[in-house]
């Protein structure tokens, strides 16, 4: 693999469930009328195992749960603001609580998470997802940094069967994966780059920033959380208890049980003196209009801002 | 046909173990749980359903989605005399150690899915219907909901999807007593004519007097045969608080707790019938 291929998650993602399907005749593929060039042929030739609900979230998630119920891997596939907050009732009761008792394998793909879908402005925006589906019990949150990531994710999500919400970038984005080769999905992070002092801890897109910063830099660490839930924290810890800083990136509010507050729990749950600075949107919509980048200056989340901050960390 | 006559000793039975089980724990629905008797009376011991008390999730079961779960109370006493789980845990409903709560949930032997928030019911059984279909199962999926539910947008998008995937494996019953926790539905938003806004969504409509379990029996059985190939609603005319006359007819009757001595009197009346 090139690492300058560039490819949305969705795509790799649903390539592999397309390919698991002539053979698993278990899986369902719903859409609240969504589309991705990758689906195309899925509606085509598994049009028995398709289902497009309509734009009908709740609906989608009652279908898809109907389905589990039965003994089916289900994929409900829409935009992410949508697929977790229109429905966000619809997912407690029949998913988490329901999953307590009678676990279902409903996986949630949410695409155009954070400030993907830049210019549709704040109702497209979404910073809460990290927050309001790390909240659910019996859930798994999964927030991919590049599509090699989602691509490995499809044949654990049929395995495991609980809940579980995928998040996904909508944008094409190369490749940060493709060199690894002793990553653990189970431990639910990897560190990219060892430092000394400063450490970058991120998720989903923001780690391709984070990985540019830390060019700039020297001795900066990244490391990716792509499991919000559940990581392992014990190891996570022991991975970033080397550095004095820690600076979490994310695109997401902050301070509000995002990857800040997982982040601010496990130093404090260990006692730790590392000092933590979050980098996110802190507690307003963003209305101004301008591409990611621009709406990431006015953030913080861009590349000049978080150098500077890591200067003065070091 | 089963003997009508015993169908309906077992409906007062259900009644009182109901207004028992209202005097252990005050705080169930017990209104909205007497407008549902002989549905269930009628779906249980009229053999619509078909089920296995020694093993609930038996494959070839039909499916019971209740989607008004708080109204549910009077199948406690039904599942327990099938053996679901043993007639003395009516007594502690509610208590500590108790799987029998204010509203079932799936912890109870024979209960399907979690319903306590409205309006979810027909959109999950709508996918195992689809799921039913794909196994090539005879099985079918009954849900419950209450004519006050059908206010919650998300039964619309369920009525649209059924009737879009002719699910003629589902058969939605309405227990259609007309009144909501603060009021008549008519005067919150009026839903007549709820046979023409079925019908005009391309669903089988029927309706029936929920109280007469001859007629409820036949309804039922007439629909789960029938072939077609669009969904099916039966909207059961009823009364909430059905056969305890300080509930009937009372727009407040959702929230009503009887005390002691209107329980025993209810029950007291009911035998006399």
């Amino acid at each position: 693999m090139n690492n300058n291929q560039l490819k949305t998650m969705r795509d790799a993602f649903i390539e592999t469930v397309y390919e698991r399907m002539p053979e698993n005749h278990s899986i369902f593929f719903l859409s609240a009328d969504m589309g991705a060039p990758a689906l195309d042929g899925l509606r085509q030739d598994f049009k028995d195992r398709f289902i497009n609900v309509g734009i009908a979230e709740q609906n989608l998630i009652n279908i898809a749960t109907g389905l589990a119920l039965e003994g089916y891997v289900v994929y409900a596939y829409g935009i992410a603001p949508f697929i977790t907050m229109r429905c966000y009732e619809q997912i407690r009761q029949n998913l988490s609580i329901s999953s307590q008792i009678r676990p279902l394998n409903v996986n949630l793909i949410g695409v155009g998470t954070g400030l993907s879908y830049d210019l549709s402005g704040p109702s497209h925006h979404c910073l809460e997802d990290i927050s309001i589906m790390r909240l659910l019990p019996n859930f798994m949150v999964f927030s991919p940094s590049d599509w090699k990531l989602a691509k490995d994710f499809v044949d654990y999500s049929i395995k495991i069967k609980m809940p579980k919400y995928l998040r996904f970038d909508s944008r094409p984005l190369p490749l940060i994966y493709n060199k690894v080769n002793d990553l653990n999905l189970e431990k639910g992070f990897y560190e990219l780059l060892k430092g000394k002092k400063v450490c970058l801890v991120s998720t989903g897109f923001m780690t391709h920033r984070a990985l540019k910063v830390a060019k700039e830099l020297q001795n900066v660490g990244v490391l990716d959380v792509f499991l919000l839930k559940p990581v392992d924290e014990n190891s996570l810890f022991e991975a970033l208890k080397k550095y004095e800083h820690i600076i979490t990136i994310e695109e997401a509010f902050i301070n509000s049980g995002g990857l800040d507050s997982l982040i601010s729990k496990i130093l404090s749950d260990h006692q730790s003196s590392i000092k933590l600075k979050r980098l996110g949107i802190n507690d307003k919509h963003v209305f101004e209009v301008g591409d990611r980048n621009y709406l990431h200056k006015l953030n913080n989340l861009d590349e000049e801002s978080i150098i500077k901050l890591a200067k003065v960390c070091q | 046909m089963p003997n009508i006559n015993e169908l309906k000793k077992k409906a007062l039975w259900v009644r009182k173990e109901t207004l028992n089980i209202h005097r252990i724990i005050p705080e169930t629905r017990l209104a909205s749980s007497l407008s549902d008797v002989e549905i269930f009376v009628a779906l249980y011991y009229g053999k619509i359903l078909r089920f296995n008390p020694r093993n609930p999730q038996w494959e070839k079961r039909d499916r019971f989605i209740i989607s008004k779960p708080h109204g549910a109370i009077s199948l406690y006493p039904i599942l327990a005399d099938f053996g679901f789980f043993d007639k003395s845990e009516l007594k502690r409903v509610g208590q500590k150690g108790s799987f029998l709560g204010g509203i079932p949930d799936t912890t109870v032997p024979g209960f399907e899915t979690i319903n306590g928030a409205l309006g979810h019911g027909l959109g999950v059984a709508c996918g195992i219907a689809i799921a039913l279909k794909k196994k090539n199962s005879e099985s079918k999926v009954f849900v419950l909901a209450g004519d006050g539910e059908l206010f919650e947008g998300a039964v619309w998008e369920a009525i649209m999807f059924a009737a879009e995937h002719r699910l003629n494996n589902l058969i939605l019953i309405i227990d259609n007593n007309k009144i909501s926790m603060l009021d008549y539905c008519k005067n919150i938003i009026d839903l007549s004519p709820l046979q023409e806004k079925f019908r005009v969504f391309k669903w089988k409509v029927r309706t029936v007097d929920g109280h007469n379990i001859k007629e409820l029996y036949k309804s039922l059985k007439e629909l789960k045969e029938e072939k077609g190939n669009c969904p099916k609603v039966l909207l059961a005319n009823t009364i909430k608080g059905k056969g305890v006359p300080q509930l009937e007819n009372n727009a407040l009757c959702h929230i009503r707790i009887l005390k002691e001595d209107e329980i025993i009197n209810a029950i007291k009346k009911l035998n006399e019938q």
